[in-house]
């Protein structure tokens, strides 16, 4: 049997090269199809009826004029009479008709009698929340009480961000169309094609072979696309009811109303050290919000794990739709309240926070030798040595400069897969599986597995994904496709390739283990010029192609889990207007071994700019005596453009100790850092806390009245 | 969007014949990057949308030192910010100009247009209405999250702030609207076109529902220099959070009179005739100009979130007279 591993930094022919994402042109080109572009014959358009309260009891549904509208096929309520709605923007009623247009106006045609109830969109202030808080039990470790009497300096502050939402490109909904009444297809915008299949067939009360769902291209989906969702059975059951095909996406405003909330997370911390910077305690009063069922518990104090802790969360149910998991959950929130709770213990110590990490990393525990590399390699990268201050930049003028940073890390670990790679006697080569690439290059990934195994270029390799029929493999999330992929499509490779060795290891005069794929030839190891070319080999099969599977969880090393990272941002701040701009930031990560430089580095840079965009502009604003989203549109809802950017450096970390590890998941670690290193950067540059994102004018001017530099 | 008739006139007479006597049930298409959004969000629901991009005489811009600079309604934002003239002779006109939206939407966007658009309160975009009251009447704005409105002029019932980022400048220039509705053309000065809505059937404007923008005439301005500096958070595709428009009229280096316009902070474009008091007579010093822009917003009043918006103003102004001075670039 083969042996499982990764071939030696010596003798790759691809992995770790930069290779161009093979989807590139297609998306470029705009002959990649995504759900949204999906149009089958006869198909009608879906849309739907949304409640405009945060929270009241459905008293009458009346939708016999919307029936009655020429071109309407379908209407169904979704959510009946006495059903208590816990925001606004949920599902009452589904339609479908002939056009968009038609079921918009059919809409409106449906009365709908609501009995209002008292509604909660507000989490900021605790006292305020009432009996919407459920407090979860104190934990304390050490002796916290001793602790904070003996420190030699105690820094009290209050941090926090609030709920943002996912805000992909593409919509969530689906396309879909039944076969008959027992068989369904579905197009869905999705993480996890493999998995939404079932999840309709459960809901539907099908056979889980009767779905068939069917994605090639996403528009992103940062954690808030796993479900099929409410809207995605409706379509479903609206497309039955109709006879037709039915398309659902939704608009922009549902999309950032009801398809996605990070929880917000705001705390009250207080943390100790020595007089000579050693960090002893921790004490955090922390809540947040994730939606009506509270939403989760950042894990606090993040990666640092000083000796005496006290803590305690209170998640608040509040009417602002459902949370979701959004690119590492909960650790950009636990990482904002913790470095910049360090960053303000290290400015009251009056120290450079990189000394007071550096002094304290043992706290880091296991990886703290790879997060000191990384601090100083980041450091260097940012020039910090030369351009940190103390506190508040004493130079003249409103602009002031400032640096700051932060750590963070995350699992990573490899999901379930299974591969199937196809070697056909025409030389053809074909790798199956039902992943998913959500624009993170998973498709290049798998392509280059392949290719570097079957020593073929890695346009030699046709990829078949995002088709249910095909071998199923993980969603997409917590950064587990990478690995999961990479080691199913080598593990198959190798399988596949062990057959042809056996096959062509005769003509060639050897046993089948002395025989090696490189450069397009099967050859004899050690003696290269022995060899048969790719096609001459596959010829040997006669009519039958070869097909092996590989599966992860399998035998062999090929991936592990746990990553860290560093991120430093240099920001420029107008004390007069409160307006912060980026100068630079730089990452500095490690992930195992990397497939594709190139790709990592874009999951970095997407990740920093999405962090820029959570940590200058992102805010859900919920009105409080409407329980409404006040800014369900991207001209309120702010992204960050091309000049909010600043400059980008990204540093992957490589070597033998990393590639030793195998495939570590990356889309997510990076986007961790980037909140807590621009909040530091910027009570650096002004000389006080603004304890909450986004850093807007508004907050930064409201910072600055109560001290810093202006 | 509900369905509508459309109409597509070739002369002026025609277009004000086509709309009806009260707001709401026509409503004049021009660039459309505003209008469609509010159909599509029902928040206007014309039976009638009377398209005015084939009536020549709204078009063209037309510069003569005599005269100075005719804008003729339909002259796109990009045509303006293209012009060499313009560009010389009115730099706030211009850099408030180039501030705008995006390049898709200056190339569409018209200056009539511009000035004619609706408020983007976001109650108002919601659907709450143009004053934003509550069942009871009373205003959601007020005591809801403000952070975007004004602070100036906002005794009620409106709280928005007026969006046009070519009003403060071209109120700070002297220029003046002509209108033509049925019973032919009328002048107006600009600062005058701005009103404060006191119904929720009013408009900003005064125009009158069968009346449309025919041009703006700005005068020449050779003697005068001028600045617009916009507080922005981000660079791109984002409204102002305040702007200042300043235009001085020198002799050598003192200030003869001053203009000066606040934009953002009030339903109106909002002229700061204490800030000019200020100016009048005076050599430009940074702590005139910190001065003018303290006087700018004594009369400030904000609301429970928009606080800052009253230091973004005295930044605004204190910058905008700053960069005129030197010359207004
Ligand atoms: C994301 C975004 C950002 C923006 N940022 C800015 C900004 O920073 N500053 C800024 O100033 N603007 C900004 N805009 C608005 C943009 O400038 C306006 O939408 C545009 O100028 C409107 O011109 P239009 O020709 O498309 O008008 P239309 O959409 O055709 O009309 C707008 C309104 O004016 C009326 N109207 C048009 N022409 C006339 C006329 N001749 N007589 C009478 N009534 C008329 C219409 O009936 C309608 O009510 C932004 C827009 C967007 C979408």
């Amino acid at each position: 049997m083969a042996e499982y591993k990764w071939p030696e930094a010596g003798k790759r022919a691809l992995i770790g090269k930069r290779t161009n994402r093979v989807d590139g042109p297609a998306k470029v080109s705009g002959s990649a199809k995504y759900t949204y572009d999906v149009k089958r014959p006869g198909m009608l358009y879906g849309k739907i009826l949304r409640c405009p309260h945060a929270h009241a009891r459905i008293v009458s549904i009346d939708t016999s004029e919307a029936e009655k509208l020429l071109g309407v096929k379908a209407v169904r309520i979704i959510q009946g009479p006495g059903t208590e709605i816990q925001w606004a923007g949920d599902e009452v009623v589904g339609v479908a008709a002939v056009e968009e247009t038609i079921a918009e106006d059919a809409l409106r045609k449906i009365k709908v009698q609501y009995e209002k109830l008292p509604h909660l969109v507000h989490e900021e202030e605790l006292e305020k929340v009432g009996d919407r808080a459920k407090p979860a039990a104190e934990q304390v470790s050490g002796d916290p009480d001793s602790a904070f009497k003996e420190a030699g300096v105690v820094v009290e502050g209050y941090y926090g961000l609030p709920v943002i939402t996912h805000c992909a490109l593409e919509a969530h909904g689906c396309v879909a169309e039944w076969e008959d009444e027992q068989n369904l297809t579905v197009w869905p915008s999705t993480q996890g094609v493999a998995r939404v299949a079932g999840q309709f067939a459960e809901t539907l009360g099908l056979p889980a072979g009767n779905v068939r769902a069917l994605m090639q291209y996403v528009g992103g989906g940062f954690g808030a696309k796993f479900s099929p969702d409410r809207w995605g059975v409706e379509t479903a059951r609206l497309a039955k009811q109709a006879g037709k095909p039915v398309k659902l996406m939704l608009e922009r405003a549902p999309e950032l109303m009801v398809a996605g909330a990070r929880p917000s997370a705001f705390a009250r911390i207080k943390v100790a050290a020595t007089k000579d910077g050693t960090f002893t305690a921790w004490q955090s009063e922390s809540w947040g919000t994730g939606g009506i069922g509270g939403g989760g518990s950042p894990p606090i104090p993040y990666v640092w794990n000083p000796p005496h802790q006290r803590k305690r969360h209170t998640a608040i149910a509040a009417n602002i739709g459902s949370a979701r998991a959004w690119r590492a959950p909960n650790h950009p929130q636990a990482c904002f309240l913790t470095m910049c709770a360090i960053e303000d213990l290290a400015a009251a110590l009056k120290m450079d926070p990189l000394e007071f990490c550096l002094k304290n990393i043992a706290l880091t525990g296991e990886r703290s030798e790879i997060y000191r590399q990384e601090l100083i390699q980041c450091a260097e990268l940012m020039d910090w040595k030369k351009k940190w201050h103390p506190r508040g930049d004493p130079s003249v003028g409103p602009i002031k400069r400032g640096l700051g940073l932060a750590i963070h890390t995350w699992g990573g670990r490899a999901h379930d897969s299974e591969c199937r790679a196809t070697i056909h006697p025409d030389g053809s080569v074909e790798v199956s599986l039902c992943t998913q690439d959500l624009g993170t290059g998973t498709r290049t990934v798998v392509a280059i597995v392949a290719a570097e195994t079957f020593g073929l270029p890695v346009d030699a390799i046709k990829l078949n994904v995002g088709d249910t029929r095909l071998p199923p493999s993980g969603g997409s999330g917590g950064s587990t496709t990478v690995g999961g992929v990479s080691s199913s499509t080598r593990r198959a490779a190798q399988n596949a390739l062990e057959q042809l060795f056996a096959k062509v290891a005769p003509d060639l005069g050897v046993a089948p283990e002395q025989l090696e794929a490189a450069g397009g030839t099967i050859r004899v190891k050690g003696n290269p010029s022995k060899n048969l070319t790719w096609k001459q080999a596959a010829a040997k099969l006669g009519v039958t192609p070869i097909h092996a599977t590989g599966k992860n969880p399998g035998p062999g090393n090929l991936n592990s889990s746990g990553v860290g990272g560093v991120q430093m941002a240099d920001v420029s701040v107008d004390v007069e207007t409160g307006v912060v701009k980026i100068n630079k930031m730089a990452a500095v990560q490690d992930c195992g071994l990397i497939i594709d430089p190139k790709l990592a580095e874009s999951q970095v840079y997407g990740a920093m700019i999405m962090g820029i965009c959570y940590s200058l502009f992102e805010e859900k604003v919920m009105d409080r005596a409407t329980g409404r989203m006040l800014n369900p549109n991207m001209e309120f809802y702010k992204l960050a453009g091309m000049a909010d950017i600043g400059e980008l450096v990204v540093q992957m970390v490589t070597g033998p100790e990393h590639d030793s590890r195998g495939v570590i998941g990356l889309g997510e670690p990076p986007v961790i850092s980037p909140g807590p290193a621009i909040g530091n950067a910027v009570a650096n540059a002004i000389g006080v806390r603004v304890p909450t994102l986004p850093l807007t004018p508004e907050r930064v001017l409201a910072a600055l009245e109560k001290g810093g530099v202006a | 969007m509900d369905a509508f008739e459309y109409a597509s006139p070739t002369t002026k007479e025609q277009a004000v014949a086509l709309l009806a006597g009260e707001w709401g049930s026509t409503e004049l298409l021009a660039g459309g990057t505003d209008l469609l959004s509010l159909m599509k969000d029902y928040l206007v629901t014309p039976k009638r949308v009377v398209n005015i991009k084939s009536v020549q005489e709204l078009k063209g811009l037309r510069y003569t030192a005599g005269s100075g600079l005719r804008l003729g309604a339909l002259v796109t934002i990009a045509e303006l910010v293209e012009h060499p003239q313009a560009r010389k002779e009115y730099p706030a006109l211009i850099q408030a100009a180039e501030g705008i939206a995006s390049p898709q939407i200056r190339s569409l966007g018209t200056v009539g247009g511009d000035l004619c658009q609706r408020p983007r309160c976001w109650y108002f975009r919601n659907g709450f209405g143009l004053l934003a009251k509550d069942e009871q009447g009373g205003s959601l704005v007020a005591d809801g999250d403000n952070r975007y409105h004004a602070i100036l002029g906002n005794s009620g019932p409106a709280y928005f702030v007026n969006p046009s980022s070519l009003a403060p400048a071209l109120i700070a220039l002297g220029a003046k609207v002509q209108l033509f509705g049925p019973g032919g053309a009328r002048e107006l000065s600009l600062d005058r076109f701005f009103v404060i809505p006191k119904t929720e059937q009013d408009r900003e404007y005064a125009l009158k529902p069968n009346e449309i923008l025919l041009e703006v005439l700005v005068p020449p301005a050779t003697k005068v220099r001028s600045a617009t500096y916009e507080v922005r958070q981000k660079e791109a595709l984002d409204w102002p959070l305040v702007a200042a428009a300043v235009a001085l009229n020198l002799d050598g280096n003192k200030i003869r009179t001053a203009r000066v316009v606040l934009g953002h902070v009030a339903p109106i474009p909002w002229k700061a005739p204490e800030a000019e008091k200020v100016l009048a007579g005076k050599t430009v010093t940074e702590d005139l100009a910190a001065e003018a822009g303290q006087a700018a917003v004594s009369q400030a009043s904000p609301l429970s979130r928009n606080a800052y918006k009253v230091q973004l103003a005295r930044v605004a102004v204190k910058r905008a007279v700053l960069q005129a001075a030197q010359g207004g670039v």
